[in-house]
């Protein structure tokens, strides 16, 4: 594999046009799943618009390839996913998320903020709530970090209490991460552990309760 | 697209937010309109709201003759059959029993549903009953997209209610036409008798070519909790959504069965968290 970040420019067009081509001809869903993962390998920029259509077609199995490839090309990739993020399916604004949670990328927090707060769709918030705890947080300066992560400490928080499990417990999971990059970590640690006690107490889901278990023992070890 | 819609779409939205209990128990109770009569007991069970005044309501539509569809069916009895499954009320049992005998398909279905979640013996004999003439009386109905009975439902049913009597009622079911069945029955055999290999049948169809087998078979290992099953579930080539809700059952009867949260958490429920992790 090259370095997805540093693509040679050299030779590789036709290569990815012919990839392309691949996936708008595939006559079935596996073929389809196959010419996705064929392009995704290829790590080149120019793949990137037709991985991020991908993510709005019927298909979970292109849909992962896609992603894995978007996650793949790294910061790359972001300002198109940005860009392109779809305010009306719900699927393919799901998998955008989560290729952006994949990144890291602090470019992603105002959207991955105001998407596990708000969005209709709870596999939408629930990437947004893993997608807030990863991000890379020295890709910032220390108080430009300092105050973005006051706002997702803020957000995961309030994630804790939502309706549904699985938001709950990617919330808890983005707590973890958040505590363990945290740059003001006398300020916020208390903050995080108290929210993952109650979280491990109170949860009405036993699933939400052990990751929370699971934080908490993970945290006390470090 | 597809994430959402599975049938959790229907639990999402700030619509279902916005009505209060108190709001959803006067639209139940009330007969006037029957679209907010089949909202609110569709509400009040996604919400467990489970006062007596809402059982009470419940089991009154189950025999409800006005909201009628088009085929005939009767679509608030489905809804009040489903939430009184939510709701851990058990003495709506023999209610929910005479529903196995209306002529909509979907409110027998939603009722042997209702009786699996209810977890009482009481129905095993009447669910048992729909397995009548066995594997060759059950067929399609000509021009409806089901069989003539949920076989699906009841078979599940009669494995998470330890119905042993019926073992030689459930096994021919193994071989019926019809994939679901095939799944629904190997997975009660497995929680009638234990035996793994039922399980391993399972894990093998999450290598299907048809997505749709490879949910079914997901939910089913999911709904009976064979953790060995973990890493085939979070590789198969299927929606995280669904994928995150089979290990939870899968890690969830785990749990229970090794007394978490008194205990620690153990190796196995360890791996499973991990799995689901990556799958956020």
């Amino acid at each position: 594999m090259v370095n997805g970040l540093q693509p040679t420019k050299a030779g590789v067009g036709a290569p990815v046009a012919e990839l392309v081509r691949a996936i708008e001809t595939a006559d079935s869903k596996g073929a389809m799943v196959v010419a996705v993962n064929n392009l995704a390998a290829a790590q080149d920029v120019d793949a990137i618009p037709t991985l991020i259509t991908v993510l709005g077609y019927n298909n979970p199995g292109a849909a992962v390839a896609a992603v894995n490839g978007l996650a793949a090309l790294g910061s790359a990739a972001v300002p198109a996913l940005l860009e392109q993020i779809d305010g009306y399916n719900y699927g393919a604004r799901a998998w955008a998320i989560r290729a952006l949670a994949l990144i890291g990328d602090p470019r992603a927090l105002p959207v991955l903020l105001e998407t596990a707060k708000g969005d209709f769709a709870l596999s939408v918030r629930r990437a947004a709530a893993r997608g807030l705890g990863t991000i890379h947080w020295p890709l910032l300066p220390p108080d430009q970090a300092a105050i973005a992560q006051r706002d997702v400490l803020e957000v995961l928080t309030q994630a804790t209490a939502d309706p549904e499990w699985v938001v709950r417990y990617a919330a808890v999971a983005g707590l973890q991460a958040l505590a363990t990059d945290s740059v003001e970590p006398i300020r916020q640690k208390p903050l995080i552990l108290a929210s993952l006690r109650r979280s491990f107490e109170q949860d009405e889901t036993l699933a939400v309760q052990a990751r929370a278990r699971l934080a908490l023992d993970t945290l006390a070890l470090q | 697209m597809e994430q959402d819609s599975q049938p959790l779409v229907a639990v999402e939205g700030a619509e279902a937010e916005s009505l209060t209990a108190e709001q959803a128990i006067a639209n139940l109770r009330q007969t006037a309109d029957m679209g907010l009569r089949y909202y609110a007991a569709w509400w009040l069970g996604r919400f467990r709201v489970a006062e007596p005044t809402v059982i009470e309501s419940l089991v009154l539509a189950l025999e409800d003759e006005s909201d009628r569809a088009p085929d005939g069916g009767y679509p608030l009895r489905r809804n009040a059959a489903r939430a009184l499954g939510k709701l851990g009320d058990r003495t709506v049992v023999p209610a929910l029993i005479k529903c196995l005998a209306c002529d909509d398909y979907y409110v027998r279905e939603s009722a042997a549903q209702a009786l699996e979640s209810l977890g009482d013996p009481l129905a095993i004999p009447a669910l048992r009953a729909l397995l009548a003439g066995g594997v060759a009386a059950a067929v399609a109905v000509p021009g409806k997209p089901h069989l003539v009975q949920p076989y699906n439902a009841i078979l599940e049913a009669l494995g998470t209610l330890g119905a042993t009597e019926a073992i030689e009622d459930i096994a021919p079911f193994l071989e019926h036409d019809v994939a679901q069945v095939q799944n629904a029955a190997t997975r009660a055999l497995y929680q009638l008798t234990g035996d793994a290999t039922y399980c391993d049948r399972l894990v093998e169809r999450l290598q299907e070519l048809n997505l749709q087998l490879r949910r079914s078979a997901m939910m089913d290992l999911g709904a009976i909790g064979y953790l060995p099953a973990a890493e085939a579930i979070a590789t198969t080539l299927a929606e995280n959504s669904l994928k995150l809700i089979a290990l939870q059952g899968v890690l969830e009867s785990h749990l229970r069965q090794s007394n978490f949260p008194s205990q620690a958490l153990s190796d196995d429920a360890r791996r499973v968290l991990v799995l689901m992790d990556e799958l956020l």
